[in-house]
C-alpha cells in the first residue's frame, strides 16, 4: 500500500499573499548505488519529477535525482491572486503517478 | 623473529583500517569532472557569478542520509525578471545530481527547502539561472559525521 | 597467562574508550522542544533510585537540524507512519470482522497507555509491551494474524498509539510483580558483553554528553519510541535499537520480543520516569 502524500497548503489567504507549501511523500528513493544482500546492485527507483499546478498552470516543479533523501520533502512558495485548486503530482521511475489536490480560498 | 601476539593484533587492526578507508574513499569519490560538466551545461555559456543566491546547509550533518538544505535567490520575480531554475549538486556523491528546481513568476519568491543525501564531507553547490540567462552560484562545505554508534 | 580472548577484548575496549572524548560542549544543550505551541519536557530530576541527578531526552543531544525535524508535525517524517496507521486503525481484518476502532473507537481513547509500558500482564504472567498488546487484540479479538515485531504495520500502529500520550510523563510500574523484571533488566544494563566487553552503562551512564567518535552520546532514554532515525530512513522499535547497540559492541543480540529485551525495556523505561513521551521522535 502506498502512503498518501502529505501536503500542507493554507486554507485561506489574501490576494497577493506569498504562501508556503510543504509536501512530503513516503518513498525509499532507491539510488541505484546500494547493494542488496545478494551482493548485486539494487536497481534505481526514485521519484524523478514533482509538479505543482494551480488552476491548470504549472507554478513550480522539480527534477529529482538519487541525491534526494528518502521520503522526499519539498517546501516552496506561490503567490496567489485568486481562489482555486492546487494539483500536485509525483512521478515514479516505474511510471506510477501519485497525486494530491488541495483548495485555497483567496479573498 | 620477535613479534608478540599483541603487536601482530595491533598491526592487523591498523592494516584493516587502512584497507577499509581506501575502499570507502574509492566508492564514494565522485567524478569532479561530472560536477563541472553539469555546471557548464546549466550555465550554457554564461559566466558563473557569486552573490544573489544563498545556500543554507548545516555545517555538520549528523547523518548523511537526510541533510536539510534551503536555497534563496534575490529576484523581483516578475514576468520580465525572475529566477528560472536552481540546480543543486553534491560534489562528492557518487552521482553529483541532487535536484533542479523550476520557478515561475507565480512563485513570488525564489526559495525552496528540501532534504538531500551526502555520502561524505563535501561541497554542496546551488546554481541559479535568471530569466535573462545570467547565472549565479553559492557553495557550502558540509561535514558529514560517519562512524559513531550507527546501530 | 592472558588468554587470547582477553587480549582481543582488552584491545577492543581500549580502542573504543579512546574514541570517547569530551569536547568543550559536552553536555546536553539548552534548547526547548515546542511542538504546535506545546512545551514538551525534555529534562527532569532523575527518579529516586536513579544513579543520575538529572535525566534528559535524547532530543537534547542532537544537532539543531535534527531537532527541528521533530518540532513540526508536518516536517517530521515519522508522521507518514502515523497517517498509515490511522488507515489501519479503521480497517476490519480477521475472522471477527473487527477493526481497532470497533473496540477502541478513537485512538485518543488509549491516551496514557504508552507511559505505563511495559506493564504487568496477568494473562501471560509477564510484562507486556505495546507490541504484545496489539498482537493480542489482533489474534484474540479480531481473529487476525499477529504482526511481526518490526513489521511496518506494527511499528506504525505503535507510533499512532504512543502519539496519544505525547507530552505525558513516563510512569512504569517498578514494584509488585514487575520488581523481578526490573531487576533482571538492571542486571542486563550493567553486564559487560560482546567482543568490546561493554555494558549499556559504559556509554549511556558513564559517558553521556561525550562524543563516541563523531556521535554525541545520549542517556539512551526510550521516551521517544518508535523513533524515526535518519540512518534508518524510517521508524523503528525500542528492541531494534537495543539490537543495534549490541551489534555495535560486537555482542550477539537478543531477539526482538525476547524476555531479555522486555526486561531491559522495562528497566530503561523506569530510568526515564518523568520524561515526556515524544513519539514519533526524530534522531540521527
Amino acid at each position: 500500500m502506498a502512503s498518501k502524500p502529505r501536503v500542507k497548503v493554507p486554507k485561506k489567504a489574501a490576494a497577493g499573499d506569498i504562501i508556503t507549501i510543504k509536501t512530503l511523500i513516503s518513498h525509499a528513493m532507491e539510488s541505484g548505488q546500494r547493494k542488496g544482500k545478494d551482493g548485486n546492485l539494487i536497481p534505481r527507483k526514485i521519484i524523478n519529477k514533482f509538479t505543482a499546478d494551480f488552476n491548470g498552470t504549472t507554478v513550480f516543479s522539480a527534477d529529482l535525482e538519487p541525491g534526494i533523501a528518502a521520503n522526499p520533502f519539498i517546501e516552496f512558495n506561490v503567490k496567489v491572486m485568486e481562489s482555486g485548486t492546487f494539483n500536485f503530482v509525483w512521478l515514479d521511475d516505474d511510471g506510477t503517478q501519485y497525486s494530491s489536490s488541495n483548495e485555497i480560498a483567496v479573498e | 623473529m620477535n613479534i608478540s601476539r599483541r603487536k601482530v593484533l595491533a598491526l592487523g587492526a591498523g592494516l584493516g583500517a587502512v584497507v577499509l578507508t581506501g575502499f570507502k574513499a574509492n566508492i564514494a569519490f565522485a567524478d569532479e569532472a561530472k560536477t563541472q560538466a553539469a555546471i557548464d551545461a546549466f550555465a550554457n555559456g554564461a559566466t558563473v557569478e557569486s552573490g544573489k543566491i544563498t545556500l543554507t546547509a548545516p555545517e555538520i550533518a549528523e547523518n548523511g542520509n537526510t541533510v536539510p538544505i534551503s536555497i534563496e535567490v534575490e529576484s523581483p520575480m516578475t514576468a520580465d525578471d525572475y529566477v528560472q531554475s536552481v540546480m543543486i549538486l553534491a560534489e562528492g556523491n557518487p552521482n553529483p545530481g541532487v535536484a533542479t528546481l523550476h520557478f515561475t513568476p507565480m512563485s513570488g519568491v525564489a526559495a525552496a527547502t528540501t532534504r538531500m543525501r551526502l555520502a561524505k564531507t563535501q561541497n554542496v553547490i546551488a546554481i541559479a539561472k535568471m530569466s535573462d540567462g545570467s547565472v549565479v552560484m553559492d557553495k557550502k562545505l558540509v561535514k558529514v559525521t560517519i562512524g559513531g554508534c550507527g546501530g | 597467562m592472558i588468554n587470547r580472548g582477553g587480549i582481543v577484548a582488552a584491545l577492543g575496549l581500549s580502542a573504543l574508550m579512546a574514541m570517547i572524548v569530551a569536547p568543550a560542549h559536552a553536555d546536553p544543550d539548552n534548547n526547548q522542544l515546542i511542538i504546535d505551541g506545546e512545551v514538551i519536557i525534555t529534562d527532569v530530576a532523575a527518579p529516586d533510585d536513579s544513579p543520575l541527578d538529572r535525566i534528559y531526552s535524547g532530543w537534547r543531544f542532537r544537532s539543531p537540524e535534527t531537532q527541528s525535524l521533530q518540532m513540526d508535525d508536518f516536517e517530521n517524517p515519522g508522521f507518514v507512519a502515523v497517517d498509515d496507521a490511522i488507515e489501519s486503525w479503521d480497517t476490519a481484518e480477521g475472522s471477527e470482522g473487527k477493526s481497532c476502532a470497533s473496540c477502541h473507537s478513537d485512538p485518543s481513547s488509549l491516551a496514557g497507555l504508552r507511559t505505563t509500558l511495559p506493564k504487568w500482564d496477568e494473562a501471560t504472567n509477564k510484562p507486556a509491551t505495546m507490541e504484545n498488546l496489539i498482537n493480542r487484540c489482533r489474534t484474540d479479538r479480531m481473529g487476525a494474524e499477529a504482526w511481526g515485531w518490526e513489521q511496518k504495520e506494527m511499528v506504525n500502529m505503535t507510533a499512532l498509539v504512543s502519539l496519544q500520550s505525547r507530552g505525558m510523563p513516563v510512569n512504569v510500574q517498578t514494584d509488585g510483580p514487575m520488581a523481578e523484571w526490573i531487576e533482571k533488566g538492571k542486571d542486563l544494563y550493567y553486564t559487560r558483553v560482546g567482543q568490546l566487553n561493554m555494558s549499556c552503562s559504559n556509554c549511556h551512564e558513564d559517558n553521556y554528553g561525550n562524543q563516541i567518535r563523531s556521535d554525541h552520546l545520549s542517556q539512551g532514554q526510550v521516551n521517544g519510541f518508535p523513533v524515526y532515525r535518519l540512518k534508518w530512513a524510517g521508524l523503528g522499535s525500542i528492541h531494534r535499537r537495543f539490537k543495534g547497540c549490541m551489534e555495535n559492541i560486537r555482542a550477539t543480540p537478543f531477539k526482538r520480543g525476547s524476555d531479555e529485551f522486555i526486561a531491559l525495556e522495562a528497566y530503561v523505561a523506569s530510568r526515564g520516569a518523568g520524561l515526556a513521551v515524544e513519539t514519533p521522535s526524530v534522531r540521527n
